[in-house]
């Protein structure tokens, strides 16, 4: 078993990286919801958080004490061990999916010693992704269920029906990608898309597959439980939505990984279809700065187009309005479904017949 | 003991622990629940054996989807341990015997099955580009006889769940 061979200085590195990522993923998520209350004061025209600290950049700090010392609640007729698992499995799928994406190019040291900024570069990088974002149901679903409350199990079985409905949509816009990758190693895709311009034509992914991506991010909304797809957390129809028995720092996690998940997910889209790490004259940057230098500008490049991303999120939901159920699943399952699949043929037909590369 | 024998036999443990706990628990929930814990125990097993494009297929197949309809079924149907119908001893015996009789047939066609050992240095054997190379080459045939068959099974279900007559129920609205 080849793949066993860990010496421990590969898993201390491993761990001040995952500590790292950890760290910054809930650094992020928790100035989304700051970010989140500002986006929609500046749309409304109103002034929004601006009480805590300047700016009111102290609020995320004091919605979390606050949750932390509220009164917890667990109610008397509901499953008490499943109730408790639905947060913690919410929580956990939301942090696992950052371990593939790649944050910065590798870098050498003097001592000629690679660092890695990916916790894990396995080869399936992208299916990874997809078997934890189809695990996250889980918590949502558990959760509901275990409420022993109405609205909370329509409400779970909604999310987990939007999910699964979406997931089709969302696999098959990212199957013609992959065919002009050809590779599923999330590394890989990014290390492809270097630069900004190659071969006389655009190296990012969203300039060689747009309908390919606009269907990924449809889809990527609909499985984040963003407006206009919050179906699962509709306050007209179903008061509070799955979370609507939770109390205390458990309805916490699931507000709070619906942050994270905002985050890696923004990662997720960058990284296939914007570049990931990558910028425009990249080159010519890496010639005059030196490898650690290079390898922290690019981690900021990708930081800052995941927070442009997190912020087209926003502008999305105060934007547009909640769809209807039937109208989601209509759209899920007779134009995203569809559309990608004749997207997935005209790749194929031009990568066979026009380009020519396999 | 190596790390490869330490982590076989946790994953068997935990895998055959979980089956039980399939099989023996009261909630019908947790025993959705064991059985995703089977089936990551079983992917578990598959990376120990260089087949990692297996393992995350299985994960998400088994436990993204299929578990996640299981636990609609019986989120919808409300099946607690309180409701659970009591089966007759009749049937109970029924399904003991058919049980035993799938585990006599399994045992007899592991125990004159020739073992491949597995090849702990070949890494990459059971990657994607490998799988994939194989699939499309050697076993071509099957893969998309296969494929027909889960079209088939797909039309069916439509056809099954579909309305008989739609002018009854335009009559019922």
């Amino acid at each position: 078993m080849l793949l066993l061979q860990i010496d421990a200085a590969l898993i201390i590195e491993k761990l001040i990286l995952i500590s790292a990522i950890l760290g910054v993923s809930l650094g992020i998520a928790m100035y989304a919801t700051w970010g989140e209350r500002k986006v929609a004061a500046i749309m409304q025209d109103r002034v929004g958080p601006n009480r805590a600290g300047p700016l009111g950049l102290f609020l995320p700090l004091a919605d979390g004490l606050k949750l932390f010392f509220k009164e917890e609640i667990i109610p008397d007729r509901s499953t008490r061990f499943i109730f408790i698992l639905g947060p913690c499995l919410a929580m956990l799928t939301a942090l696992m999916t950052s371990a593939v994406v790649p944050w910065a190019p590798d870098f050498t040291t003097a001592a000629g010693h690679t660092v890695s900024f990916q916790v894990a570069d396995i080869n399936i990088g992208i299916l990874f992704v997809f078997g934890v974002v189809s695990l996250g149901v889980y918590g949502v679903m558990l959760g509901g269920w275990a409420s022993n409350n109405k609205f909370s199990l329509l409400s779970s079985i909604r999310a987990a029906s939007q999910a699964i409905s979406y997931e089709l949509a969302m696999g098959i816009s990212l199957i013609a990608l992959l065919m002009m990758t050809g590779s599923l190693s999330l590394r890989e895709i990014v290390q492809q898309q270097h630069g900004f311009w190659a071969d006389g034509y655009f190296s990012w992914n969203f300039f060689k597959q747009p309908v390919g991506f606009i269907i990924f991010l449809t889809c990527a909304f609909a499985e984040l439980n963003r407006a206009p797809f919050d179906l699962p957390e509709c306050e007209s129809e179903l008061n509070m939505g799955y979370h609507q028995e939770y109390s205390s720092m458990k309805l916490g996690f699931y507000l709070f990984a619906e942050y994270i998940n905002l985050f890696v997910s923004s990662a997720i889209i960058i990284t296939l279809y914007f570049g990931g790490y990558n910028f425009p004259f990249m080159d010519q940057v890496a010639a005059h700065a030196g490898p650690l230098m290079f390898s922290i500008i690019c981690m900021l490049v990708l930081i800052t187009k995941v927070i442009g991303m997190i912020l087209f999120f926003m502008f999305i939901r105060w934007t547009l309005p909640r769809f209807r159920y039937d109208q989601l699943m209509k759209l899920g399952w007779r134009s995203l479904i569809p559309l990608a699949l004749a997207n997935m043929l005209v790749t194929g037909v031009l990568i066979l017949w026009v380009f020519k590369s396999h | 003991m190596g790390i490869y024998d330490i982590l076989f036999w946790a994953l068997s443990a935990i895998a055959v622990g979980c089956a039980l706990g399939v099989i023996l628990s009261r909630n019908p929930v947790n025993s959705v629940m064991y059985l995703i814990l089977t089936f990551f125990s079983i992917s578990g097993h598959y990376i120990l054996m260089n087949a990692q494009f297996l393992a995350i297929v299985n994960v998400i197949v088994y436990a993204g989807a299929i578990m996640v309809l299981f636990l609609f079924v019986i989120m919808l149907m409300n099946l607690n341990a309180d409701v659970e119908p009591q089966k007759g001893q009749l049937v109970q015996l029924a399904g003991v015997i058919s049980g035993g009789v799938l585990f006599l047939v399994l045992l007899a066609a592991i125990k004159t099955a020739t073992p491949i050992p597995i090849d702990k240095a070949s890494i990459d054997i059971g990657l994607i580009t490998n799988l994939g190379r194989v699939l499309f080459k050697d076993y071509v045939l099957p893969f998309e006889i296969s494929s027909v068959l889960f079209l088939s099974a797909m039309i069916g279900a439509v056809v099954i769940g579909r309305k008989e007559d739609q002018g009854v129920v335009k009559g019922d609205a």
